[in-house]
């Protein structure tokens, strides 16, 4: 197990020098950097010199070289419409994302499930029909519809539930703004998390289903019917233990870019995260706080997936046992 | 002689959207107890089918359809899901053909023997790990402490089938079904768990119903053979006087198939043509499109007679021509 973490963190931080090689490049080559520290009103002489005393005459690997260095410190630069260092603006910021992504994943992970099961053991009952059809339209729903839908019945038409912002947050060790601690912050989040995850639970359900009907029609599960064992103990014990090692790969990775999709739901409920901040950074050609937003992502990505994977070293002993060795 | 098993007129159906297939067809048979039966036939002929229905433990569409299985003196074809759960792997036991597929590979080889014990009665983790030790030592596997928490890919085929087979050993079942144990396995590994598994019905007095291609196996574990057809039994009787006189042209074919007594005839006597899918199988004889023998009379279905040899087989033409054809 110690090698194959060893393995699984080299390798992600060989994707993270990938990335912020990619997001170096887009700043290297969009970024105005003289322009974020003094603005558009300098001769082209004072331009030159500012550029050469910044090194941004040097050849490209050095720059980067130079990138990397800071932002392994924490350094990302400063974003041009905030003049703060865009670290401070994106930890402002990734709290109400995080928490947004956060109670999306625990609705796919708390209903599809359950669902996903019950539709794999049952295949033709009405209730699997009506899941597996529900989730069709779930599927081919566009986000910002299904957000939209949700604002119309239920805060215009019904006005159970707030339509934008984070309502009241508390801020925790000096520096989260926590939404998850409050009724009202609470309210306030249910509905964009609901149309964050309505693209991941039909995914989800139909994954664990479809894997799931896989596994019941395997040698071993039905020598565990022959062994006289209870239904729920082959249900969920021999054949639910080996679904889950497929849908932890693939899932991880969708739970991942569900960071990315909160651009469409921040921006439709104004809520004051990391996604609509990339969508301002872009409009105002913020370049730094746009890289050091895609680095940021990118980040939590990739961390995402490795504990994915070490949760599959867990689950599956034959990662166990060759790691052991 | 005390009656173990009774299998009668049992048929099992398979619903399919155009049409029903029947893929065991009125098949009676019985077992003694502590007796050992061969069930051999081409595959696709139904002997898995029914060896599942004995359990009724049939893939999905299929259902048994007729009949009735009267096992220790009980109806067990009428039980309710719960009694039926309850006889599974506790007194009728089954071996499956595949060992790398039986067993789960998320599991320790600990769970998966306790869990067969806790399914039908109770006891402690502590009392179920002492059978499964003794379990294991019965099927002469080495250091069994250690092996309650390996996962099954840290095992060879060969000890996989061991561990299947102390497996079906834990409730000290009164019958085996065994389906293709040995198919799965080398050569070599093959004779060694037939060897076991003989010697373990002998010691706890199984009844053993093997399920099987392979005659010469057949031939050296069991007193008695049935020998299976699209669905039918078409010849059934003493293991020495099928294997020495087979009366019915399919068994006689199916033996002449064999390799080893290819000499006596100087050549290998295949049965020419395959046997139909179920949706084509021939009314009256299912066997007489490729039987040589095969007259007018065949359109009508032959029942199983006593022969002269002491078998029972499904011939119209048995005891008539055959006696000389033989
Ligand atoms: N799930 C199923 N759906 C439809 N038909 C089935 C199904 N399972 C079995 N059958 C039918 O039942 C027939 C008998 O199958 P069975 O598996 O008992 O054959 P077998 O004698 O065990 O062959 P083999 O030696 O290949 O194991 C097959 O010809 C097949 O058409
Ligand atoms: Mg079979």
């Amino acid at each position: 197990m110690f090698a194959f973490t060893v393995r699984r963190v080299a390798q992600a931080v060989l994707v993270m020098l990938i990335i912020s090689l990619i997001g170096f490049s887009i700043k290297h080559n969009f970024g105005d950097p003289v322009r974020e520290l003094v603005g558009e009103r300098v001769t082209p002489q004072e331009r030159q010199q500012i550029r050469d005393q910044l090194g941004l005459n040097d050849p490209f690997m050095v720059q980067y070289g130079r990138f990397l260095k800071s932002a392994v410190h924490g350094d990302l630069g400063r974003s041009f419409f905030f003049k703060k260092p865009v670290t401070e603006v994106i930890l402002a910021k990734a709290p109400a994302t995080l928490e947004l992504v956060f109670c999306a994943s625990l609705i796919v992970i708390l209903l599809s499930v359950p669902l996903g099961i019950y539709s794999a053991i049952h295949p033709r009952r009405l209730l699997s029909r009506l899941i597996m059809g529900v989730s069709i339209v779930g599927v081919s729903m566009p986000v910002f519809l299904t957000a939209i839908l949700l604002i119309y019945i239920f805060s215009v038409e019904l006005g159970w539930l707030p339509s934008f912002g984070r309502g009241e947050t508390v801020q925790l060790f000096g520096f989260w703004d926590s939404g998850l601690l409050t009724r009202d912050g609470l309210r306030h989040l249910l509905m964009p998390s609901v149309a964050l995850s309505s693209i991941m639970l039909p995914l989800f359900i139909r994954l664990i289903r479809s894997e799931m009907m896989e596994v019941l029609e395997t040698e071993y599960v039905k020598f565990a019917w022959a062994k006289g064992l209870r239904p729920r103990r082959v249900w969920y014990v021999h054949a639910f233990k080996n679904t889950l090692l497929p849908v932890i790969t693939v899932g991880g990775v969708q739970l991942g870019i569900m960071v990315a999709f909160t651009i469409l739901t921040e921006t439709v409920f104004q809520w004051q995260g990391m996604g609509s901040m990339f969508i301002e950074s872009v409009e105002r050609a913020d370049t730094a706080l746009m890289v050091s937003y895609i680095v940021v992502v990118g980040f939590i990505f990739v961390v995402v997936n490795t504990l994915v994977d070490l949760i599959y070293g867990l689950v599956n002993p034959t990662v166990r046992i060759a790691g052991r060795k | 002689m005390e009656k173990l098993l009774a299998i009668n007129k049992l048929s099992v159906d398979f619903t399919l959207r155009e049409s029903t297939l029947r893929a065991v067809n009125k098949v009676s048979l019985s077992l003694d107890r502590g007796e050992r039966l061969g069930i051999v036939g081409e595959s696709g002929a139904g002997k898995s089918v029914l060896g599942f229905s004995i359990i009724n433990l049939i893939s999905k569409p299929g259902r048994i359809a007729e009949g009735s299985v009267i096992f220790q003196g009980e109806e067990i074809s009428a039980y309710s899901y719960e009694q039926m759960r309850r006889v599974r792997g506790d007194r009728i036991s089954m071996i499956f053909q595949d060992p790398m597929m039986t067993l789960n590979p998320v599991l320790t080889i600990g769970e998966q023997m306790r869990e067969s014990l806790k399914a039908h009665m109770e006891v402690s983790t502590a009392q179920a790990n002492e059978i499964c030790l003794e379990k294991l030592r019965k099927v002469y596997i080495p250091s069994p402490e250690k092996r309650l928490e390996q996962y099954p890919h840290e095992f060879s085929g060969g000890m996989r089938q061991r561990i299947i087979i102390a497996i079906s050993l834990l409730t000290n079942p009164a019958m085996i079904i065994a389906d293709e144990p040995t198919t799965a396995l080398d050569v070599t590994i093959q004779a060694e768990i037939m060897e076991l598994l003989l010697e373990l019905c002998e010691t706890e007095q199984m009844g053993l119903i093997l399920i099987t291609h392979d005659l010469a196996v057949v031939s050296q574990v069991t007193q008695r053979i049935a020998v299976m057809y699209a669905g039918t039994i078409v010849e059934l009787g003493r293991t020495e006087d099928i294997i020495t006189h087979p009366q019915h042209p399919y068994t006689i074919g199916l033996l002449g198939a064999l390799p080893q007594r290819a000499g006596s005839s100087g050549r290998l006597n295949q049965i020419p043509g395959v046997m139909p899918g179920l949706a084509r199988i021939p009314r009256g004889c299912p066997f007489k499109n490729r039987c040589s023998l095969a007259a007018e009379i065949c359109a009508t279905k032959p029942h199983l007679r006593k022969s002269s040899s002491g078998s029972e087989a499904a011939c119209h033409m048995v005891g008539t021509e055959q006696s000389t054809a033989a």
